[in-house]
C-alpha cells in the first residue's frame, strides 16, 4: 500500500483535470467542428474564438467588470474587517458574542433569498447596474469571512505586543499600522485571497443587479448560449480565460496555500 | 482570548462591519418579511395577509419535494466528499515540491467562475459531442443527462465532487500538516498500525479542520444555485430542482412575491437550524 | 538489557554533503554499558538529537552501525529494538484515557489483556498516577503527560534503553526537580539503561554517571561529572561545563614550561612543545584561582555576588580572569596579585588537553 499511495492524489488530479482539458480543447475548435462530432483534440486548430472574444468590447468587457467589481469588493471587505477583527480578539464588549455569531450566520444566507430583495434595494437606491452595487452586495457573505479569518489571526499575536507599543509611546493608528498589519500580513493574504476568490465565482448576484453598464462576463456568456444557438467554441474560450485570474491567484499563494487554509487557527 | 480586556469603546470598532453587513441583511430581510405576509395584485398595493403563506409553503408539495431533493443531494454529496478529501489529504506528500504542485492543481476547480463550471460540465456531458457522454454512449451506456432524471443526478453529483472536493482536501491537508513529527515517532516505537494511527493520532487532530469543512460544504451545497442552475436547468421537468432553483424561479421568474418571502424565510431558518445541530454534534465533548 | 555500542556513525541531512559544514555527526564512537545512565550533554545543533533518533531507529545513519549487545540494528525500524522514547513535549493519545495510553503499545504487540492490567497498575503506581488512570489523558498537565509518555516506555518488559529528548522543556520550573528526582528514582529501582540528551548541564550532572559532551557534531568528551569539572579534555569543555565557565588563558610555551604574564605557571600536565603554530593555552576553573600576595598582578574589574560567593572578575591586561571568592572575604579594591592552584591548572594546545591526545 504504501509505494501505491501516489495513485490515490495522481487519479484525483487526473480526474479534475478532465473536464478543464476538454474545454480547452474545445476553445481551440470551431463551433462546426464541435457540433459535428467528436474529436479527443481539435482536428483544425484555430484561434478564431479567443480573437473574437479579445477584440469585442461586448465580450472582454465582461472580464474587466467583473475584475473591477471583485477588487472593489475585496478591498472594501479587508478594510473594514481589519478594526472589526481587532475589538473582537483584543477586547470584550457589550453583546459581543451575540454580534460575532450574528455576522457568521450570514455567511449561511443563500443567495437566492437574497436576489429578489437586493434587485429592489439597490434599485430604489439608484444604483442598479454599477460596479459598487456588486461589489456592496457580495459584502454580506465576505465581511463576515474576512473577520472571521482575521480574528483567528490575530489571536495568534501576543497582546504584549500592544502592550509594548503603547508604552512606548506610539499613537494606536500608528502602532496599527507599522507594527501590527505586518506581524497579520499572513492572515491579510488569507482573507484577501478569500474574499477575491468567493466574488469572483459568484454569479447569482451579480447578474441580478447588473445588466449593460456593469455586465459581469458570466452573464455575457449565458447569453450566448441561449440567443445564438450555442456558440460553443466561443463558449469554451470564454469559459477558459475565466479561469486565467484564479490561476495566476493561485501561483502567487502557492507557498501559502496549506498554511494559509488553516485560517490561523489549526 | 483569557487576556481581552473589558471595553465597550470598541464598540466604534465594529460599526463600518455594523453598517455595511447590516444594511445588505437587515434591509433586504425585512423586504422578505414584509413580502411573506402581504399579498399584491398589482399596481404596488398590498394588503396584510398574515400566515396565509407561510401556510400555504408549508403545505405545498412542490416545496416538499424540492426539499426532499435538497436533502438527498447534500447528503450524497458530503458523504461523498468528506471521505474522499479526507483520503486525498492522507495520501498526499506531506512536504517537498510535489506537495505544492499538487496543492496548486488541486485548487484550480475551486477557483472557476461557478456559471463555468455548469457550462463546463454541461458539454462536457453531452451524449454526442462530450467527451464524458460520448465516452459513456460508446462504452455501451444509455446515457442522456438532459432527458433522463437519474442521468442528471449522476452528473449533478460527480460535478459538485469535481467542484469542491478539493476545499475538503485542502483544509484536511492543512490539519495534518499541523501534528508534530514526535506523534508519528512515538507512535512508531509503540508499534501502532496504521490503521491505529489514523484513529488515535491523525483523526482526533484534524477534528477542527474537519468540523469547518463539513459545516462549509453542508451550507453551500443546501444553498446551491449556479451549477446545477447552468447545468440542467432544474430539469429534465424538475428532477433537479433544488430548493434555490425553485424560489427564484418563483420570486425572479414568476414574481410571486408572497410565496417567495415566507419560502425564503423558511428555507433560511432550516439552514440556521440544521447548521447549529451540525455544529453541536460535532463540538460534543470539545472543551475549548 | 544491553550493551549498546555507536560505531563509527557519521550522518548528514544533506542528500551529496560535499563540505565538512554538511555532516551533522562527524564521526561518533561510543559504547553504553547495560543499566548506565548517560547524558548527551551540548549546545543547540551540536547532533545530540540526531545521534539520539540514530540509535532508536527513527533516523538511518549515512554511515555507521548501531550494535545492541551482538546484534546489528541499524536497519531495524524502532519498533523491533526495544526502545523506549520520552520527546520534548508530551505526546499522549488525546482521546484515550491515561490505562488505555498505557496499555497501547502493550495491545499493540497482541498481549492477553489478563497480563496488560497489573503490568498497568504497577509502571502507574511507580509513576503516581493511579488515581488518574480512568481520566482523559487530554486532561493532565504537562508534566502527567510526560509521566504518561514515560510509562507507554516502561510498560513494555522487553525495553532495552530509554531515550530522553530534553524531556523538561515545558515543565513548569518549580515540577523539573521533582521530576527528575523522580526519572533518577526509576533508574535506581529498575535498572534500564538510560540516555539523556539535554542543552541544561546541571540536567545532565544530576541525572547522569557518565556525561557525553558533544560539540559541533563529535564527542568531546566522556566523563563522570566530577571528570568533566576537573579535567576537562577540551576547552570547550572547559567552557561549556560550570558557572562561571573555565578561565582561557593564551599562553606561552618555553620548553616545557608555560609561561603566562612572564612568569612560569606549573599545570598539572605538561607536553615537551608543541606543533609550530599551534595554540597554547591554560584552563583554571575560577573555584581555583586565588587572591595572594605575589604572583599575576591584576586589576579588579567587577565584582558580582552569587549568593554564597562573589564572582571577581580581574583583567591582566586584555586578559579577563575570573575568580571566586567567599561571601565574607573582602575583595581588594584596585589592584592585586592572583595565583593558580597547580593540580587543577590544565595546558592545552589547539584546545586539547596537552598529552592526551585529540580525541
Amino acid at each position: 500500500m504504501r509505494r501505491a499511495t501516489w495513485l490515490v492524489p495522481a487519479l484525483y488530479i487526473v480526474f479534475l483535470m478532465l473536464p478543464i482539458y476538454w474545454l480547452l480543447c474545445m476553445s481551440f475548435k470551431t463551433t462546426n467542428e464541435i457540433l459535428g462530432q467528436f474529436t479527443p483534440w481539435p482536428q483544425n486548430f484555430t484561434l478564431e474564438n479567443y480573437r473574437k472574444i479579445l477584440t469585442d468590447s461586448t465580450w472582454y468587457m465582461g472580464y474587466v467588470n467583473s475584475l473591477i467589481y471583485v477588487v472593489i469588493n475585496t478591498v472594501m471587505s479587508v478594510a473594514v474587517a481589519l478594526p472589526a477583527a481587532y475589538a473582537f480578539s483584543r477586547y470584550r464588549f457589550l453583546g459581543d458574542k451575540h454580534l460575532f455569531f450574528w455576522l457568521l450566520s450570514n455567511r449561511m444566507a443563500p443567495a437566492a433569498v437574497f436576489a429578489l430583495p437586493f434587485f429592489q434595494l439597490y434599485s430604489a437606491i439608484g444604483l442598479f447596474d454599477t460596479h459598487i452595487a456588486v461589489a456592496l452586495a457580495h459584502c454580506l457573505f465576505n465581511v463576515p469571512l474576512a473577520v472571521w479569518i482575521l480574528e483567528g489571526f490575530m489571536s495568534g499575536v501576543p497582546k504584549e505586543l500592544d502592550e509594548l507599543a503603547f508604552i512606548d509611546g506610539y499613537p494606536f493608528w500608528k502602532f496599527f499600522a507599522k507594527i501590527f498589519l505586518p506581524a497579520i500580513a499572513a492572515g491579510i493574504g488569507v482573507a484577501a485571497f478569500f474574499c477575491f476568490m468567493f466574488s469572483w465565482v459568484e454569479l447569482l448576484l451579480a447578474k441580478t443587479l447588473t445588466s449593460v453598464a456593469a455586465k459581469p462576463i458570466a452573464a455575457t456568456m449565458t447569453r450566448t448560449a441561449s440567443a445564438s444557438g450555442y456558440e460553443l467554441g466561443l463558449l469554451a474560450a470564454a469559459g477558459a480565460l475565466t479561469i486565467v485570474p484564479g490561476a495566476i491567484v493561485i501561483y502567487f499563494v502557492r507557498n501559502y496555500i496549506a498554511k494559509g487554509f488553516s485560517l490561523g487557527r489549526v | 482570548m483569557s487576556t481581552r480586556t473589558v471595553n465597550q469603546k470598541a464598540w466604534w470598532l465594529v460599526v463600518p462591519v455594523l453598517v455595511l453587513v447590516g444594511f445588505n441583511a437587515i434591509i433586504p430581510l425585512m423586504t422578505v418579511v414584509n413580502y411573506s405576509v402581504q399579498e399584491t395584485f398589482g399596481n404596488n398595493r398590498f394588503f396584510f395577509e398574515g400566515v396565509k403563506w407561510f401556510e400555504m409553503v408549508i403545505h405545498s408539495a412542490r416545496f416538499h419535494d424540492a426539499l426532499k431533493r435538497q436533502l438527498l443531494f447534500t447528503a450524497i454529496v458530503l458523504a461523498i466528499e468528506v471521505p474522499l478529501g479526507v483520503a486525498v489529504a492522507l495520501a498526499m506528500p506531506r512536504r517537498g515540491a510535489w506537495a505544492s504542485v499538487c496543492l496548486v492543481l488541486m485548487s484550480m476547480p475551486l477557483l472557476i467562475p461557478w456559471n463555468v463550471v455548469g457550462a463546463i460540465w454541461n458539454i462536457f456531458a453531452l451524449p454526442d459531442i462530450g467527451m464524458l457522454g460520448w465516452t459513456l454512449n460508446k462504452a455501451g451506456v444509455d446515457y442522456n443527462f438532459t432527458r433522463q432524471p437519474v442521468a442528471a443526478w449522476a452528473t449533478l453529483v460527480a460535478m459538485d465532487v469535481w467542484h469542491w472536493t478539493s476545499l475538503v482536501a485542502l483544509l484536511a491537508y492543512a490539519g495534518l500538516s499541523a501534528i508534530p513529527d514526535a506523534y508519528y515517532q512515538a507512535a512508531k516505537i509503540d508499534g501502532a498500525s496504521a490503521w491505529a494511527v489514523f484513529r488515535h493520532v491523525q483523526l482526533p487532530k484534524m477534528k477542527h479542520v474537519l468540523t469547518i469543512a463539513v459545516l462549509l460544504r453542508f451550507m453551500d451545497s443546501f444553498m446551491i444555485y449556479t451549477e446545477p442552475f447552468v447545468l440542467t436547468g432544474g430539469g429534465p421537468g424538475n428532477a433537479t430542482t433544488l430548493l434555490s432553483i425553485d424560489l427564484v424561479k418563483i420570486a425572479l421568474g414568476q414574481f410571486d412575491l408572497g410565496p417567495a418571502g415566507a419560502m425564503s424565510l423558511i428555507y433560511f431558518l432550516i439552514i440556521l437550524l440544521l447548521s447549529w445541530m451540525f455544529y453541536r454534534v460535532m463540538t460534543l465533548g470539545e472543551a475549548e | 538489557m544491553a550493551r549498546i555500542r555507536v560505531e563509527q556513525v557519521r550522518h548528514s541531512y544533506v542528500p551529496r554533503p560535499t563540505r565538512e559544514a554538511d555532516w551533522a555527526l562527524k564521526e561518533v564512537d561510543l559504547e553504553w554499558a547495560d543499566g548506565g545512565a548517560y547524558a548527551l550533554l551540548g549546545p543547540s545543533g551540536c547532533g545530540k538529537t540526531t545521534l539520539l533518533n540514530i540509535v532508536s531507529g527513527l533516523l538511518h545513519p549515512t554511515a555507521g552501525r548501531i550494535r545492541f549487545g551482538d546484534a546489528d540494528v541499524t536497519a531495524s525500524p524502532p519498533g523491533e529494538r526495544n526502545i523506549a522514547q520520552v520527546f520534548q513535549f508530551p505526546v499522549v493519545y488525546d482521546t484515550m484515557t491515561v490505562y488505555d495510553n498505557l496499555a497501547f503499545p502493550l495491545r499493540n504487540r497482541g498481549v492477553p489483556e489478563a497480563r496488560i492490567d497489573p503490568r498497568v497498575r504497577e509502571i502507574a503506581a511507580l509513576l503516581d498516577l493511579e488515581a488518574m488512570l480512568p481520566q482523559r489523558a487530554a486532561g493532565l498537565t504537562a508534566d502527567g503527560k510526560q509521566k504518561i509518555s514515560l510509562g507507554r516506555g516502561l510498560v513494555r518488559s522487553d525495553v532495552n534503553v530509554i531515550m530522553f529528548d530534553e524531556p523538561l522543556t515545558v515543565i513548569d520550573p518549580h515540577l523539573k526537580w521533582r521530576l527528575r528526582s523522580k526519572l533518577k528514582e526509576l533508574h535506581q529501582h529498575i535498572g534500564l539503561t538510560m540516555v539523556y540528551v539535554t542543552h541544561d548541564q546541571t540536567e545532565a550532572m544530576t541525572f547522569a554517571d557518565h556525561v557525553v559532551v558533544m560539540h559541533e557534531g563529535t564527542v568531546v568528551q566522556v566523563g563522570t561529572p566530577v571528570e568533566l569539572f576537573e579535567r576537562p579534555r577540551h576547552t570547550f569543555v572547559g567552557h561549556f561545563i560550570g558557572s562561571p565557565g573555565m578561565n582561557i588563558l593564551p599562553c606561552a610555551l618555553d620548553n616545557g614550561v608555560a609561561r603566562f604574564a612572564g612568569q612560569p605557571i606549573r599545570t598539572a600536565n605538561a607536553v615537551a612543545r608543541a606543533p609550530a603554530g599551534a595554540r597554547t593555552e591554560l584552563g583554571v576553573r575560577p573555584e581555583f584561582v586565588r587572591f595572594a600576595s605575589a604572583g599575576i598582578p591584576v586589576r579588579v574589574a567587577a565584582v558580582s555576588d552569587a549568593g554564597r560567593h562573589q564572582i571577581v572578575e580581574t583583567r591582566h591586561g586584555d586578559t579577563i580572569i575570573r575568580l571566586l571568592v567567599d561571601e565574607a572575604e573582602r575583595v581588594p579594591a584596585d589592584s592585586a596579585h592572583v595565583s593558580f592552584d597547580a593540580a587543577f591548572t590544565q595546558l592545552y594546545v589547539d584546545g586539547w588537553l596537552a598529552g592526551a591526545g585529540a580525541a
